[in-house]
């Protein structure tokens, strides 16, 4: 059979959700048995050179640039799953929810402790290179259809690596009570 | 500045700067200054030994109170469902123009503030608002204007009213009340809204043991009116025998639902009824403390009440030695409510009473062992304890030859929405929702709904369907909703009022009442998804099981009862299924390129148009 290929990504999250895949150990030799890696920051190939299988995603969405990875995602991916509370529910991002874009920008560039000497001149970010902020954080399933959500911030390496290994051979994810418990 | 200072500690001493008589001083201090300052905050905290957050949590909690001025003239105007149907809209933007403020705002002259509020309990008579407390009815725009033109000049809110509708029937045009309401009674039954002499059945009680009454109510199988239809007679028992130095007896009169308004005419057609009952309640079970939580919306009967109060007293039917009975002492005080629907629920009530905010307790124990003030207590709605003094009257037997076999007796319903002759029709349990319509001269019906937002919401095939606890329960409301109207809009009315109205206490009715919500508003714009449904569902499974009040555990019932009875509206708004939902990326970057002041487009649609070139 022909080895299945998967991708990841990460949006608006903090990598630790990545980090956490890693906790996967030495358990990535078996992985690499399992499938074939594409479009990842882990070994930081930037397109996909073929339709992929599985891709999990870190990170909800909070630029242009997101949505329009995300969806590239959702049209190159046959199965996306939500890793970590970011990509599940907005998670620390989408705290700006509540407070208008304008003052979330004059609070990190003008009057934070560490920009208000730094930047004399007073100037937000405004480059047409630069990705276009979102007037909220979203979820990625408000996006696109996501097909599965491992929750955690970061969900363990336990959990990310048992649903993965159960989607790659198609078998029951055996998920024991510790592995998804948060306190 | 000291003036004020001197005019809140009046206030406060009023009520003996009783830490358990907040709610009171707070409605005061908002009458008199127009808000709840944060310096006064400080002040009360002081003067009634509470922390500031305690003062800061009660004020925050309710509608009627506020942090920041609400203007001389304030203005609620009630979005219930009947409204939304009925021209809210016109009527709210009439006020908005007219008074040159939005809603939610205060004039800069600081005369008129606008708000919204919940169902008024006017279902009858929409559209309606309060201001100042005073209750105006069947507003339209040109009303509407005409009462800003008013206020503008300086008229008394008083004045305004009578200028704007005569006053309403029966006790609505005694000088206590003076008000433009209407009764609206359509159908007077033999039980609340019967033949009824005062004194009568009090008198009765006097003459004979406290078991006899308790097994007279049992013997009428009396069952709560106020929703979940408790057998009456063993919530007393639980009191009686309940350990405690006092027991208390409240009367329910909070009639949040929204589309309910029948114990607003039971109080002002029925009150010395409804005061009997309690006495003989509190026969029943030993209680000497007796208090009617009157929702802050029916301010507006509170002398009158105070006035049957003092005639009961001075006609020996309350006070000491009731009905010549030695140790039969009882009396009854008012305790107003100040905007707040979950305040029904019975434990969030005595929080309320007992001048907290009003969050629902845990239970056991249960109000029947340790309720206000710690007090054993009998919470029963105003209908039920009317009931009972009727029942005490003419006999359980009377009472249970009417009805049905588990719903003996009558239930007093509130009509509305599209029908001709809304208004209060008192019928004996297992009448059919066929019969109710063809009464109330229902005009091209889509859906009723029975019981309000938390109660069911039936479809055409309904028509045989009994109102009685073993078939289609309902606290009052009957809301006729007719075929012009976008069932899911009012549902979203619905579901806005849940959220707005969840203690926030737990958090799958919290956050769940608001995601439902949300939900619900990207289906009707045509960006839900099937997984939507399904999830929705989901959702309310773990509201039903893990709320700690009826609020939570029905929130999810508009959603759940129209995806049952109406599933052809959320199919045609699914849009074909797509694995990339409908998103407005230019929108969203709108704000933040304004602020940082660019103009691109994203780079989605910049690549689009470079392809295209
Ligand atoms: C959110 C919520 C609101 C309620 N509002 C009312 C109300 O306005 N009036 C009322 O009588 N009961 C209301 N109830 C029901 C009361 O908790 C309680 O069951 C009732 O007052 C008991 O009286 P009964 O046995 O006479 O029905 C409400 C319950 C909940 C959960
Ligand atoms: S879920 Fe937690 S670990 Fe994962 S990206 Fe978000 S913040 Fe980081
Ligand atoms: S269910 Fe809702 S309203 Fe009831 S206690 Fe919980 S949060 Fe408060």
């Amino acid at each position: 059979m022909k080895k299945p290929i998967i991708a990841t990504a990460s949006l608006a999250g903090c990598f630790g959700c990545h980090m956490s895949f890693l906790d996967i150990d030495e358990r990535i030799l078996d992985l690499v048995e399992l499938v074939h890696w594409g479009k990842s920051p882990i070994n930081d190939i930037k397109t996909f050179e073929q339709d992929c299988d599985i891709a999990l995603i870190e990170g909800g969405c909070c630029n242009d640039e997101h949505i329009h990875t995300l969806r590239d995602f959702r049209k190159h991916c046959r199965i996306l799953v939500a890793v970590g509370e970011c990509a599940i529910m907005g998670g620390l991002p989408a705290m700006r929810n509540n407070i208008p874009i304008q003052e979330c920008l004059e609070e990190a560039y003008l009057n934070s402790p560490s920009t208000a000497q730094a930047n004399p001149e007073q100037i937000l970010p405004n480059d047409a290179e630069l990705p276009a902020l979102l007037d909220k954080v979203y979820p990625c399933h408000e996006i696109v259809k996501m097909d599965y959500f491992l929750p955690g911030c970061p969900p363990r390496a336990d959990l990310i690596y048992g649903a993965l290994t159960a989607l790659v051979t198609g078998q029951e994810a055996k998920l024991p009570y510790e592995v998804i418990k948060f306190d | 500045m000291s003036e004020h200072i001197a005019a809140i500690s009046d206030i406060a001493a009023k009520y003996d700067n009783d830490p358990n008589r907040l709610l009171d001083i707070l409605i005061d201090v908002q009458a008199q200054e127009r808000c709840v300052t944060d310096d006064v905050t400080r002040q009360l905290a002081q003067q009634v030994g509470l922390s500031w957050a305690d003062i800061h949590q009660t004020v925050s909690f309710y509608h009627f109170l506020s942090e920041t001025p609400r203007g001389e003239y304030t203005i609620y105007l009630n979005n219930g469902p009947v409204a939304i149907m009925q021209g809210y809209e016109e009527v709210a933007a009439a006020f908005s123009e007219a008074a040159g403020c939005s809603i939610d705002s205060v004039t800069e002259d600081g005369r008129i503030g606008l708000f919204v509020t919940a169902d008024i309990g006017m279902g009858d008579q929409e559209i309606a608002a309060l201001i100042n407390r005073v209750v105006f009815t069947c507003l339209t725009p040109e009303k509407a204007r005409a009462l800003v033109k008013d206020m503008q000049e300086g008229l008394s809110v008083q004045d305004m009213a009578r200028k704007h509708r005569e006053y309403g029937d029966g006790n609505n045009s005694l000088p206590a009340i003076h008000s433009m309401v209407r009764n609206n009674i359509q159908k007077a039954g033999p039980v609340c809204l019967g033949p009824y002499e005062v004194g009568v059945a009090l008198r009765k009680c006097a003459t004979q043991s406290p078991e006899d009454i308790l097994s007279q109510i049992k013997a009428s199988k009396l069952r709560g009116r106020g929703g979940a239809g408790f057998p009456t007679a063993m919530k007393w028992e639980f009191c009686a025998k309940a350990q405690g130095p006092e027991r208390c007896v409240v009367a329910n009169a909070d009639e949040g639902e929204p589309g309910t308004f029948k114990d607003r005419v039971l109080l002002t057609e029925r009150a010395e009824l409804l005061f009997e009952g309690m006495a003989i309640c509190a026969y029943a079970v030993g209680a000497t403390t007796g208090s009617l939580y009157l929702r802050g919306e029916y301010t507006y009967l509170r002398e009158y009440l105070e006035q049957v109060l003092e005639q009961m007293r001075a006609d020996n039917l309350l006070g000491k030695d009731i009905a010549g009975k030695a140790g039969f002492d009882f009396d009854i005080r008012v305790q107003l409510g100040a905007g707040s629907y979950v305040c029904g629920e019975e434990s969030a009530l005595l929080e309320s009473a007992e001048g907290k905010r009003g969050e629902p307790r845990n239970r056991p124990p249960f109000p029947a062992q340790s309720g206000y003030r710690a007090m054993p207590t009998v919470i029963d709605n105003v209908e039920t304890l009317a009931s009972a003094a009727q029942i005490i009257d003419k006999g359980a037997d009377w009472f249970s030859n009417m009805g049905t076999e588990e719903s003996t007796g009558t239930k007093v319903l509130s009509i509305s929405g599209d029908c001709d002759r809304p208004g209060i029709y008192e019928v004996e349990f297992g009448i059919t929702i066929g019969e109710l319509l063809d009464m109330a001269g229902a005009r091209d019906p889509q859906a009723v709904q029975v019981g309000g937002p938390s109660g069911h919401c039936l479809n055409a095939d309904a028509r045989d369907t009994m109102i009685s606890f073993e078939g289609c329960s309902s606290a009052g409301a009957i809301i006729i909703i007719g075929k012009q109207h976008d069932l899911l809009a009012i549902i979203d009315n619905f579901m806005e009022f849940f959220t707005d109205e969840s203690c926030g206490s737990c958090g799958p009715c919290r956050s769940g009442t608001w995601m439902l919500r949300n939900t619900l508003r990207r289906i009707r714009q045509g960006q839900g998804t099937r997984e939507d449904l399904t999830s929705m569902r989901q959702l309310s499974e773990v509201m039903k099981k893990t709320t700690k009040c009826g609020l939570g555990h029905t929130a999810p019932h508009p959603i759940l009862n129209t995806m049952d009875n109406f599933p052809h509206l959320y199919e045609a708004l699914i849009p074909e299924q797509s694995d990339i939902r409908v998103f407005d990326l230019e929108a969203s970057i709108k704000a933040a390129n304004a602020a940082v002041g660019r103009t691109s487009a994203s780079k989605e649609t910049r690549e689009k148009e470079e392809e295209q070139l």
